[in-house]
């Protein structure tokens, strides 16, 4: 077991890589009741055509198929594992993003029962055709809550709008069509594929002892035959740069209109450090145009244009990433073309100073202090970070080393018109 | 030693809270207001907080203070206004990086509590007026603000239940004010009501980090001060139902929204409040509840399905999406639930599994400074103290007849259904 110390932070992370293939990390939060574990899978919703184990040729599987089987997951055939959670005074649960699926608890007491719970219960699927017929009905029911939701509809809209070919564009439940295809077959199928322990990664952060943690993830791992697995085989269609539609306005039963401007990121096939200095860079950047304290911010709020729901974003994973600016609006034409204004001034670079970024570091140090005073945020991003090969612990060296030159930088490689696309939602 | 260890100090015209703690990187600040929820008062007091989280004397724009707040970490400042049973609070929060875990040694905390005095003790204003244009650009963001109540359906069909529900009582009054109110506040008026919430309301200031009480009574004592006061007190009037209402309303939805509001007739501090949290997690608190396991696990019903409680209020919330055939049917199993609960028909295992659960729940609500504040202001607002040590063993050593005394006194008073235009009536 490798251990890594955070001076600065006061943090230890502990770390080992099991026979099976299975990459473990374990952080001690001193003070800390509860325990909190992740259990995260590579797979998310963008992984809809690959080689089946075993198998030569490639398969297509249903839209939804991956947040089908996290559902699937917690039924067995002698109940249910949330209530096993519960016994043991835990409370478990589970969510699916575009390229990864995880399983989770949070408990103060029984810390080992739970982590063995977790541990078996996603290592051991049991699915039948009769308990996925009745989960359509459930999974159906999430599907047209979030039809009636605008912000999801909006975010997701914007999201359509950007991609032609890319698996991205797809919503990560499917369509109540597409999941009435899903069967128990194609669920293990997609199970023996991805659900590989080379292929996942546990964490493990809070009231823990982390030698025998690691003493009990190994025991539990031996006991578990797995047939060697090499590389997954994903294929995913060739993504052209531009966006595939302009502007999408959907009509809903709403009273104050919304609004998104999305930038789609240039083709990039970044990882790790480099990888991380630019999402860096790029929220650095989006952070000086449009923060609480920018003239931005303060313009489109003083004429009324965006109110508390306005917010910016850049996310990235290999082979895919968007930038979204936004919120409610009375005006989403105008909206637009400040927002727009503003991002074609910033790429021209020349606007930026060394005390806008200064601050916008301290701000961006600041919240990552902040941020991992929660064991959720730091399992689940570091999860997110290690899939992409980078550490979660060099955000704070990384965002000291950006310079100026690196937002300029950022700006020229985001900022393109031909990347741009609205979605709106609007009363009916 | 328990859970938490809170010093409470009465300070000039308020409370001092302070927790020490080693556990997080942060220290937070929390500024409490609490005031009896009126019509007259609502909106301004919604609108309050944003005008003086908007600008100071020393800060007057938005963006001079936010640049300031940059400067010190990211501190995170914002503010909030809820509904405490018939209680409208206005919280203003800043959590600030503790300087120990940063190369740069200026010390934050004061820092912190400066800023949060400059906002309630000096705002920008001048003879007697808040500035103009704040108060307009923040009544437009109010507006918006109540407005988007209606755009979030399963938001709307609470808001909706608890309108229909408590109609006459104050606690049917929305939390963000009315928008037809907005307008008749101006710069002047709601200086004025500045002026009498620092003179009435109930204050309380809440600390919470890796800092000494000591440190911060006296860095606190020389920024606040205020005149004494005997805060206001609310009756809590609750309606006594009598025949439970259905109410049905239309709108271009894809999902119904079933929402159901009980009175529960117990409230915080009361003796058998343990007994109804435990109550709550057996019904449907939880994804081992019966509610969870019925309705959706068993039927297919619905994706979510759960049931709250408003524990300064009495009431007991169940909320649902569901398809809009399915209205009689959910309803009818929603209510065999409770039956089941009113006749004992639940399983020690199941008593004893919630507690675990319950238990769980609160100590990692500790876990977050957040979390600390909510907990200890419970006791403010009941004016019951209860140790959370105390609390916890009380609702450990709850009996089956215990829980099933609570059930028998919990009354259905409204079933609200948000349909879609085709459905059928």
């Amino acid at each position: 077991m490798e251990k890594i110390a955070f001076e600065q932070l006061n943090e230890e992370l502990f770390y080992e890589k099991l026979e099976n293939g299975l990459d473990v990390y374990i952080l001690p939060k001193k003070g800390f009741n509860k325990t909190y574990a992740t259990f995260t899978t590579k797979y998310g919703s963008i992984d809809n055509h690959f080689k089946p184990l075993g198998k030569n040729e490639y398969v297509k599987v249903p839209d939804g198929i991956a947040h089908f089987l996290e559902h699937k997951l917690f039924e067995k055939e002698d109940g249910d594992v949330f209530q096993q959670f519960s016994r043991q005074g835990a409370s478990a649960n589970a969510f699916t993003s575009f390229t990864r699926t995880a399983y989770l608890f949070s408990s103060t007491s029984n810390v080992e029962k739970n982590l063995e719970t977790l541990m078996d219960f996603v290592q051991e699927p049991y699915f039948t055709e009769k308990t996925v017929e009745k989960e359509k009905g459930i999974i159906g029911q999430e599907i047209t809550m979030y039809d009636d939701n605008p912000d999801w509809r909006l975010y997701y809209g914007v999201i359509e709008n950007m991609f032609k070919n890319h698996p991205v564009k797809i919503d990560i439940a499917g369509t109540r069509e597409s999941i009435s295809h899903i069967t128990k077959d194609m669920l293990y199928e997609c199970y023996h594929t991805f659900y590989h322990p080379s292929n996942m990664l546990l964490f493990v952060v809070g009231a823990i002892e982390p030698k025998e943690i690691m003493t009990q993830i190994k025991a539990n791992q031996a006991k578990k035959e797995f047939s060697a697995q090499s590389e997954i085989e994903r294929q995913f269609e060739s993504e052209i740069e531009e966006v595939a539609e302009k502007k999408q306005v959907l009509k809903m039963n709403v009273q104050t209109p919304k609004c998104i401007l999305g930038i789609k990121a240039a083709p990039a096939n970044l990882k790790g450090q480099e990888m991380l200095k630019h999402e860096l860079s790029t929220n650095v950047m989006l952070d000086i145009l449009f923060g609480k304290s920018s003239e931005g911010y303060t313009e489109l709020y003083g004429e009324g244009l965006i109110d508390d729901t306005f917010s910016y974003d850049f996310s990235q994973e290999q082979g895919f990433g968007f930038a979204m600016v936004g919120g409610d609006t009375p005006d989403p034409e105008k909206l637009v073309e400040k927002v727009t204004a503003i991002l074609l001034k910033a790429k021209e670079g020349s606007i930026f100073n060394e005390e806008q970024l200064g601050r916008a570091r301290k701000k961006k140090i600041g919240a990552f202090l902040r941020a991992i005073n929660s064991p959720e945020y730091i399992a689940n991003q570091f999860t997110r970070y290690a899939f992409n090969e980078m550490d979660l612990f060099e955000v704070v060296p990384v965002l000291e080393s950006i310079t100026i030159g690196d937002i300029q930088a950022a700006a020229a490689d985001l900022i393109d018109e031909k990347r741009f696309t609205v979605c709106q939602v609007v009363p009916k | 030693m328990g859970v938490i260890s809170e010093a409470i100090k009465e300070m000039e015209g308020y409370k001092l809270h302070v927790v020490t703690t080693e556990k997080f990187k942060t220290n937070t600040i929390v500024w409490k207001m609490k005031a009896p929820l009126t019509k007259e008062d609502v909106t301004q007091r919604a609108l309050l907080p944003h005008v003086l989280q908007s600008s100071t004397a020393s800060y007057p724009t938005t963006a001079k203070l936010r640049s300031y707040l940059d400067e010190l970490y990211g501190a995170n400042m914002f503010v909030d206004v809820s509904k405490k049973g018939e209680y409208q609070i206005i919280s203003m929060s800043i959590e600030i990086a503790n300087e120990k875990f940063l190369s740069d040694a200026t010390p934050l905390l004061s820092k912190g509590l400066e800023l949060l005095a400059e906002m309630v003790r000096n705002p920008l204003a001048e003879n007697g007026t808040f500035n103009h244009e704040t108060v307009e650009k923040e009544k437009r963001t109010l507006k918006q603000r109540i407005q988007s109540v209606f755009d979030d359906k399963m938001r709307y069909a609470n808001f909706r239940l608890v309108e229909e529900m408590c109609a006459g009582e104050p606690y049917a009054l929305p939390v963000n004010g009315e928008l037809e109110a907005v307008d008749q506040i101006d710069a002047k008026s709601l200086y004025d009501y500045y002026q009498k919430a620092f003179a009435e309301d109930e204050l309380d200031l809440y600390v919470i980090g890796d800092v000494s009480s000591q440190e911060v009574e006296s860095i606190a004592s020389g920024l606040f001060r205020f005149a004494q006061r005997t805060p206001k007190e609310t009756n809590t009037l609750n309606r006594v139902s009598g025949e439970a209402k259905t109410i049905k309303e239309k709108q271009d939805i894809k999902q119904g929204k079933l929402n159901i509001g009980y009175r529960t007739n117990i409230k915080y501090g009361d003796q058998d409040y343990n007994a109804l949290q435990v109550f709550n997690g057996i019904f449907g608190g939880f994804s081992h509840s019966k509610l969870f396991l019925n309705v959706r696990e068993k039927n297919s019903l619905a994706y979510y399905v759960a049931s709250r409680l408003e524990s300064h209020k009495g009431l007991m919330m169940v909320m649902s999406g569901i398809e809009f055939e399915n209205f009689d049917l959910a309803v009818k199993i929603i209510k065999e639930q409770m039956e089941a609960m009113t006749n004992g028909d639940f399983t020690d295992e199941e008593i004893e599994q919630t507690k675990a659960v319950i238990e769980n729940q609160l100590l990692e609500t500790v876990d977050t400074a957040r979390g600390m504040v909510e907990l200890l202001y419970h006791n403010v607002v009941s004016k019951v103290t209860v140790p959370l040590d105390d609390w916890l063993n009380g609702m450990k050593n709850t009996t089956k007849d215990e829980i099933i005394a609570v059930a028998n006194k919990i009354n259905l008073d409204t079933v609200y259904f948000l349909t879609g235009m085709e459905a059928a009536e």
